[in-house]
């Protein structure tokens, strides 16, 4: 489809606020899923308003569907209502004093339809999200669930070229996310534009998006699709979300040198400034020295113990910060606490070592 | 076996110290109005009430009041949602300005009243020459002199209430394609309803008892300028028992406009 080419976002967003700066270059093609994901305060909703004109970028450019929307140094800006941008907002913000349908409705009126076309297409909307008998219904009156699909309809029902979903499922609690994900799947796929989506909940970004991008401090650390990023961490935020241990040290051979005096026999080869990565199920924890095959031992001490699924997840301090999955009978023979001190052991086979740069 | 004496949560004991000024004031705003009663002289009363000029003031009041709260609204509702939500240089002094009438002697603004809309005044002898509207002595006058003492408190209290409301609200209306005017109509109006609901109740109430800009810009005519308060005023100096059944009257439409717009005016964001 040729529609594919000139409905792209090409995007270098720079927005200065105060102290922090927002700086980091988005591309989306038409019918692509990109999550933006980060911790608080990363920057991650500032680029989407920057996206939807709420907030003007103090310097690149934003281009959409070959039109650009915003670029401060050539003077070009377009007002929110003027950008063929859809937004489904954090807690929907669903409009208290209208119908659901007339929620829907409001965009297709505001674009100039008749109140009766307007109210047309939105029932069709409220029908392919499942809520044609709720029509009638205040927003008060929805669930959650509800809610966030008739946010959803509001935001298509314009047809917008991109769409931008800010933490779409956060406001849900954990059964209704489920439904709400696997739904919400199905028509961000059915979208023919450019879909972007900013959510700090991992799962989420995995589940609704073809493509990651990763936010830190107003910049991105790392890009790619979830099997890379999954695989090859290159931040400790990015390693805790995909729940691995992670280290950046000079690699030599098989030999990895992290701070100054500790070394990691690694299994595969590698040369300079690395990355070494380990799950935590791959740390074992011995009373003692252990003697015998894993190359990598060290003492620590025990900093906390936490319920980690059917296992304990244990805090280590030491040479290296790790943490360790264990079973809670291993843990109970070794008499863990916090405070204790043990070993800890990891096999060269179970380590991924790659380059940091 | 150990009593040990327990308060109910939440329960503590009010210090006298602030229990008897409270007590005082409390008397203080209510004895009057219960002097008021009192002396009302109840068995004349049907009588007094439909005495020939009271009906008269009475109706004019409402009316004056009603339309100078119209006019409030119009122009005031514009006025704070500018002042809530376009930052332009000259913000803090236009709200300043916009307090003025709330601190100002009412007699001083009939007087400045007089000195531009008067039949000399500034916008007033043109008025008079192009149009010959003039407004002393006239209804009309009656309702400027009202609207100027009374927009303030529409103002202010709409201001309040947009500043109150959520403006993401608005950020997805214009997300959705509605420009300003769109989203103001349909989304910042009815979220801020009830606050101005709030503000035209305390501005027509503030119009209702206007008093000295209305008698020093549009004097004091039976049947055209002479609302409730002036009214009560002039039956002071010939029958106080007319003064009284009078005030009771206003008293009585205050009270009845208040208790049945508590609970919004309470509400109001």
């Amino acid at each position: 489809m040729d529609r594919r080419a000139v409905t792209d976002l090409h995007a270098h967003l720079v927005v200065d606020h105060g102290a922090f700066r927002l700086d980091i270059e988005v591309s989306v093609s038409a019918g692509e899923v990109v999550a933006l994901l980060g911790p608080n305060g990363a920057g991650k909703t500032t680029a989407l308003r920057a996206l939807a004109g709420l907030v003007p970028l103090t310097g690149g450019f934003i281009d959409l569907g070959g039109r650009t929307l915003d670029a401060p140094d050539r003077r070009v800006w377009t007002p929110p209502e003027r950008r063929p941008i859809g937004v489904v907002f954090q807690d929907y913000l669903l409009f208290p004093h209208l119908t659901a349908l007339d929620n829907i409705a409001f965009g297709p009126r505001s674009h100039g339809l008749d109140k009766h076309a307007a109210r047309a297409r939105a029932a069709a909307w409220l029908a392919r999200v499942g809520l044609a008998e709720f029509a009638r219904r205040k927003p008060r009156h929805l669930s959650g669930g509800q809610a966030q699909r008739v946010a959803l309809a509001r935001a298509l029902a314009v047809e917008p070229v991109m769409l931008l979903l800010d933490e779409p499922l956060a406001a849900l609690d954990a059964r209704t996310r489920l439904e709400t994900r696997a739904e919400l799947h199905k028509h961000l796929a059915e979208h023919p534009g450019a879909t972007l989506l900013v959510t700090h909940d991992p799962l989420d970004a995995l589940v609704l998006a073809d493509r990651l991008v990763i936010v830190e401090h107003g910049r991105i650390v790392q890009e790619g699709d979830a099997a890379t990023i999954t695989a090859q961490p290159r931040t400790d935020y990015v390693a805790q979300l995909v729940g691995l241990n992670l280290y950046r040290g000079r690699g030599s051979r098989h030999l990895v040198t992290i701070e100054e005096h500790f070394t990691l026999t690694v299994a595969d080869t590698v040369d300079g400034d690395v990355f070494v990565a380990f799950p935590p199920a791959a740390v074992a924890l011995h009373p003692r020295r252990p003697d015998g095959s894993p190359r990598n031992a060290w003492p620590a001490t025990i900093t906390g113990i936490q319920r980690h699924g059917d296992n304990l997840r244990v805090q280590l301090v030491g040479p290296i910060t790790a943490a360790a999955d264990i079973t809670p009978a291993a843990a109970a023979q070794l008499h863990l606490a916090p405070g204790a001190q043990v070993w800890a052991a990891v096999k060269a086979t179970e380590t991924r070592a790659y380059p940091a740069s | 076996m150990t009593a040990v004496r327990q308060r109910r949560p939440g329960t503590r004991r009010v210090p006298v110290v602030l229990l008897v000024p409270a007590a005082l004031g409390l008397a203080f705003l209510v004895l009057p109005l219960a002097g008021l009663l009192v002396r009302t002289p109840w068995a004349s009363l049907p009588e007094r009430l439909t005495a020939p000029g009271v009906l008269t003031a009475l109706r004019l009041s409402l009316q004056a009041a009603t339309i100078a709260t119209v006019f409030c609204v119009v122009l005031g509702v514009p006025l704070a949602w500018l002042l809530a939500r376009v930052d332009f240089p000259g913000r803090r002094l236009v709200r300043a300005l916009v307090t003025v009438p709330l601190v100002l002697p009412p007699v001083v603004g009939g007087v400045a009243l007089l000195l531009v809309f008067g039949r000399r005044g500034l916008v007033g002898s043109w008025l008079d020459d192009r149009f010959g509207v003039t407004f002393p002595f006239t209804t009309a006058g009656v309702v400027l002199a009202e609207a100027f003492v009374a927009m303030p408190f529409l103002v202010i209290a709409v201001e309040g209430a947009l500043r109150g409301a959520d403006t993401r609200y608005e950020e997805a209306a214009a997300t959705l394609g509605a420009g300003r005017w769109t989203t103001f109509r349909r989304v910042t109006l009815p979220l801020v309803a009830p606050g101005i609901a709030a503000g035209a109740v305390l501005c027509w109430a503030r119009a209702l008892g206007e008093f000295g800009a209305t008698i020093t810009f549009a004097g004091n005519f039976p049947g055209r300028t002479r609302t409730m308060p002036l009214a009560v005023y002039l039956a002071l100096e010939t029958d106080l028992q007319d003064a009284v059944v009078l005030s009771l009257v206003l008293l009585t439409v205050s009270v009845v406009i208040l208790v049945s717009l508590r609970d919004r005016w309470i509400a109001a964001p």
